[in-house]
């Protein structure tokens, strides 16, 4: 019955998919109709050759006694492979910027160009891979510390196909010319419309599971995801109320106009680095890092005290990326006001992660995983002291639209984010494929020192440039003219975006080698835990 | 007064107040007497069913479980 009704409903979406396709006004609405009308279609043989299938029905008994492992493995999978093509692409446009003629604007007629590629860069590695890394890793946190089954059957693998789909989705988009232009939002409304359905659900799994846990608590980790899950439904929703201009087209008019949408756009985006880069890794944090030391978290009142810390101040934090512009005076304080006080709840994460350590601080000499979520953590204080400091107005009429605010950006996405997913899948895979151990610990010294060298490299250049083009920018001569003109700031910093481009390179050969290691780890290692272990029937 | 002096004055004033209280009140509750054991066993959850969930545990073995911390 279930079956016959999804059925349906794949069916009708199929065939809506290929009307709209050819009504389409516009090339990405098209490809993206013909995307999901493929989709469907797939996903309809699916279920039909898994119908009334009795052997299936045998496997699913006493599942309830295992944890569903299938979407986090698919997740660790994604995430791998999302996380190399958004490096790649992020090297392609540091190359860019640094030899404008790599556009290569006449050969694809602009299909390459900078302004492309550039979100495509930022949601690869923030939405693609950063969010498979946050759904796989809380869908396995969730389980382990509710000692429960995933709530909701199938629908954790709807969640992994669907925020999959609208990867895609979103990434053909930009390419092919359709965008929301608004910064980390640029999907349009209808893909918009499909990830809500998606978080959604996620939403619903997430809190059926905890509310079906066989511990008494709820751990702290828990708490970050679900912060993160609730926050970026919100977020989401409000930043993208837009009106589309056709059923059958892909662009849309937002609600908002002006500075009130300015400042929903960037409560938005501030608060998109707080729950979503901030948060749900701090769930990583909060308990592959105790997992890996083997050692409860530090202290587990300060983490709780964190926790609300984030909660109650980051949300306040979005008018610093307006100083000096329409929005009120008094908006940009507050703005500013709440990103330094942030200062403390976050350093006090910080504090409570490295300590974590203490009494197993001889582990960083043997084991790379755990120094990777070491340095990510220190990392993560490195740029969440940056950031207030860059929020006050002073500093900021310096930093902003500079190369600076590109370096602190990446500090924390390469540094914070990128290295606790890196130390959370090489914690997760050797376990979820059933192996005695990670395939090579030298190709994981590789990987943690290729991505820190390529870090350094990266967060320095961009720390030099930044700071020059500022200077140069508010120069002035004795008679008040300035002394620059845009064109010698990008001359003056060439130097300097050659070297990023070579910290990116660094950071995507550690990515590939983390890929290989992966691959390897699984492929060329025999099993060793059975695949199913016998539970007596009751 | 219009809608918009009037939400301005409210959340830089009460509510303002009301928000502070309650962040004061959960930084309280962290710290209140007993909950050193709770948290001790909360920090120390994830060590446990790493493998398999936790059995099916009958009413009586539930409220058990609760009692140890």
């Amino acid at each position: 019955m279930w079956d016959s009704f999804k059925l349906i409903v794949l069916g009708v979406i199929a065939v809506f998919a290929a009307i709209a396709a050819n009504y389409a006004r516009d090339l990405a609405y098209q490809v993206n109709a013909l995307t999901i009308m493929l989709a469907a279609g797939l996903a309809f043989l699916f279920v039909l050759r898994r119908m009334d299938n009795p052997d299936l029905k045998l496997a699913l008994a006493g599942v309830q006694s295992e944890y569903l492992d299938g979407p986090v493995r698919a997740g660790v999978i994604a995430t791998a492979f999302w996380g190399v093509v958004g490096f790649l692409v992020g090297v392609v446009i540091a190359a860019q910027l640094a030899w404008p003629s790599l556009n290569f604007s006449d050969a694809l007629e602009g299909f390459a160009n900078f302004g492309k590629l550039r979100p495509l860069h930022t949601s690869a590695v923030i939405f693609a891979f950063g969010g498979n890394a946050l759904i796989a890793t809380s869908f396995y946190v969730v389980q382990r510390s509710c000692a429960t089954r995933l709530w909701g059957g199938n629908a954790g693998w709807f969640v992994f196909w669907g925020y999959n789909l609208f990867i895609v989705l979103a990434a053909t988009g930009y390419i092919l010319g359709a965008t929301h232009s608004k910064e980390y939002a640029e999907p349009e409304w209808y893909v918009d419309l499909w990830l809500t359905i998606v978080w959604v659900v996620y939403l619903l799994i997430y809190l059926g599971t905890i509310m079906k846990r066989r511990e008494p608590h709820i751990y702290v980790a828990n708490w970050f995801y679900l912060s993160f899950i609730v926050t970026i439904a919100m977020l989401h929703i409000v930043n993208n109320l837009a009106m589309p201009v056709s059923l059958f087209g892909s662009k849309s008019v937002p609600l908002f106009a002006g500075v009130q949408d300015a400042m929903t756009q960037w409560w938005y985006g501030h608060n998109a680095v707080g729950f979503f880069l901030t948060a749900g890794f701090l769930g990583m944090m909060y308990y592959f890092i105790p997992k890996q030391a083997e050692r409860p978290v530090y202290s587990y009142k300060l983490s709780i005290i964190h926790f609300w810390a984030l909660i109650f101040m980051y949300i306040w934090a979005g008018p610093h990326h307006l100083h000096y512009t329409a929005l009120p005076e008094w908006a940009s304080t507050l703005g500013m006001v709440f990103s330094i006080m942030l200062w403390m709840p976050s350093w006090g994460g910080m504090i409570n992660g490295l300590m974590t350590l203490s009494g197993a601080w001889d582990k960083l000499r043997t084991d790379p995983i755990l120094r990777m979520m070491v340095v990510a953590v220190g990392f993560y204080g490195m740029a969440t002291f940056e950031g207030p400091m860059m929020s006050i107005k002073a500093v900021n009429s310096l930093s902003h639209y500079t190369d600076w605010t590109i370096g602190h950006v990446h500090s924390g996405a390469l540094g914070w984010n990128g290295m606790i997913t890196f130390g959370a899948l090489y914690y997760l895979t050797p376990r979820l494929w059933g192996r005695e151990r990670l395939y090579s610990t030298a190709a994981v010294s590789w990987h943690f020192w290729l991505a820190t060298i390529g870090l350094v490299l990266y967060a320095s250049s961009m720390w030099v440039s930044g700071i020059m083009e500022g200077l140069m920018w508010r120069e002035v001569d004795s008679q008040g003219f300035l002394v620059n003109a845009f064109a010698d700031t990008v001359i003056a910093k060439y130097p300097m975006l050659v070297v990023r481009t070579l910290g990116g390179v660094f950071y995507l050969a550690g990515g590939i080698i983390m890929a290989w290691n992966l691959w390897a780890t699984v492929a060329r290692q025999p099993r060793i835990a059975p695949a199913r272990v016998a539970v007596p029937a009751e | 007064m219009d809608r918009y002096s009037f939400l301005r004055q409210l959340a830089d004033s009460w509510v303002l107040l009301a928000l502070f209280l309650v962040f004061i009140g959960v930084v309280l509750f962290v710290w209140r007497p007993g909950s050193r054991r709770l948290h001790r066993d909360a920090a120390e959850s994830i060590f446990r069913n790493e493998t398999r969930p936790a059995p099916e545990a009958a009413d009586g073995a539930k409220a058990d479980r609760k009692e140890v911390e």
